[in-house]
């Protein structure tokens, strides 16, 4: 259950960041200037937080996706796959998260 | 719809608590919900002090002592007393789950007793089950077959029989139901999880030949669609069967029919 909602709270919560990621991306368009405003902005303390946030929502919502995927072929609805699989995304999700930053600021 | 707070004549107030005997050694305190629709107050929590040096280890067992010794307006259903009829299913310890099967000594702390979430109260540990029943008579739940009836009976070989195996035994508690998120919020329309393995029971069943009509019935966003794997039912079904196996087994027919 408390995954079930955690995929729903990670996927509204991707949905922001993708609103996050427009912005970045049009702030190019409307010059150098814009540009290294929204770089401030997602390169401040607050801001890096935002990402790493988003991140493990990423990962977290992708891992967990295709646990759902394997659920809708009939697999791994027995409680003790059921948690092994849970156990699985969360350590996956933090693993890649880090993985994933420790790449970026390389 | 959601709510996201109890209404204002479902807050629960604290209740009268009933002592042990003076003397009583070995006591094992009961919080149990009470709620009765003749008074027009709000639910309480009542806290009864158990002896149990005379009293059997079964949750049950103090809510049939409670009853018989301290308390006799305490109103809960209650029949088989060994885990077949489904009667006694009530929220215990955070989870749903029969009360004669509930070992107290696998409980810490108070023994804390709750109606199953989320349906109406009859009365104190008696919910109301009417619109469960009602959807579980929508799925039409006897065998149904064109071909006329043979001599003797509809043949099962082994195998069929054993598609049955996990889906049978369901004894439609509804604890799996109304542990349901998405039974609490859509239950106007949503079968939810005891139903939808009874349907499911039907469709599996090598002797019965609507299982197209039954697919049919299920093909809804919302009868069966609202299930999102949430899992609860499975977790806590006091017969360990797992109605989300069943849920995700009817999904899969019916994208194999298309």
């Amino acid at each position: 259950m408390v995954l079930s909602i955690a995929h729903r709270i990670t996927g509204c919560a991707m949905a922001v960041g993708a609103l996050a990621l427009a912005y970045w991306l049009s702030s190019a368009l409307y010059g150098a200037e814009s540009f290294a405003t929204a770089q401030a902005i997602l390169g401040s303390p607050i801001g890096i937080l935002c990402l790493i946030g988003w991140t493990f929502c990423f990962w977290f919502h992708l891992c967990n996706g295709l646990r759902h995927l394997a659920w809708d072929t009939g697999w791994g609805f027995e409680i003790p796959k059921l948690y092994a699989t849970g156990w699985t995304v969360i350590v996956a999700s933090v693993v890649l998260t880090v993985a994933t930053w420790l790449i970026a600021l390389a | 719809m959601v709510e996201l707070s109890l209404p204002r004549n479902s807050k629960i107030k604290q209740g009268k608590t009933h002592k042990a005997k003076a003397g009583t050694k070995n006591i094992r305190r009961y919080q149990v919900y009470r709620w009765d629709p003749d008074t027009g107050e709000n639910p309480s929590v009542d806290t009864y002090e158990v002896d149990m040096d005379s009293c059997g280890p079964m949750v049950l067992d103090g809510l049939i002592k409670i009853k018989n010794e301290m308390d006799p307006t305490l109103t809960f259903r209650r029949s088989c007393r060994e885990g077949v009829c489904g009667s006694c299913a009530m929220n215990i310890d955070g989870t749903n789950t029969l009360a004669c099967t509930k070992d107290m000594g696998d409980i810490k702390g108070d023994v804390k007793v709750y109606p199953l979430p989320h349906m109406e109260v009859v009365k104190d540990l008696v919910p109301d089950l009417s619109k469960a029943y009602a959807q579980y008579a929508s799925i039409q739940p006897w065998l149904q077959a064109d071909t006329p009836a043979p001599d003797k009976e509809r043949l099962q070989s082994p195998e069929e029989r054993e598609r049955l195996d996990g889906l049978w035994e369901c004894i439609l508690c509804f604890c799996c139901t109304t542990s349901c998120p998405s039974y609490w919020w859509n239950s106007d329309r949503y079968l939810g999880p005891a139903v939808l393995l009874q349907a499911y029971r039907w469709i599996a069943d090598s002797r019965d030949e609507r299982s197209g009509d039954r697919l049919d019935n299920l093909e809804d966003p919302f009868r069966l669609y609202r299930c999102h794997t949430i899992m609860n039912c499975t977790n806590t079904c006091p017969k360990s069967l797992n109605p989300a196996k069943a849920i995700a087994e009817t999904k899969k027919l019916l994208v194999e029919r298309r």
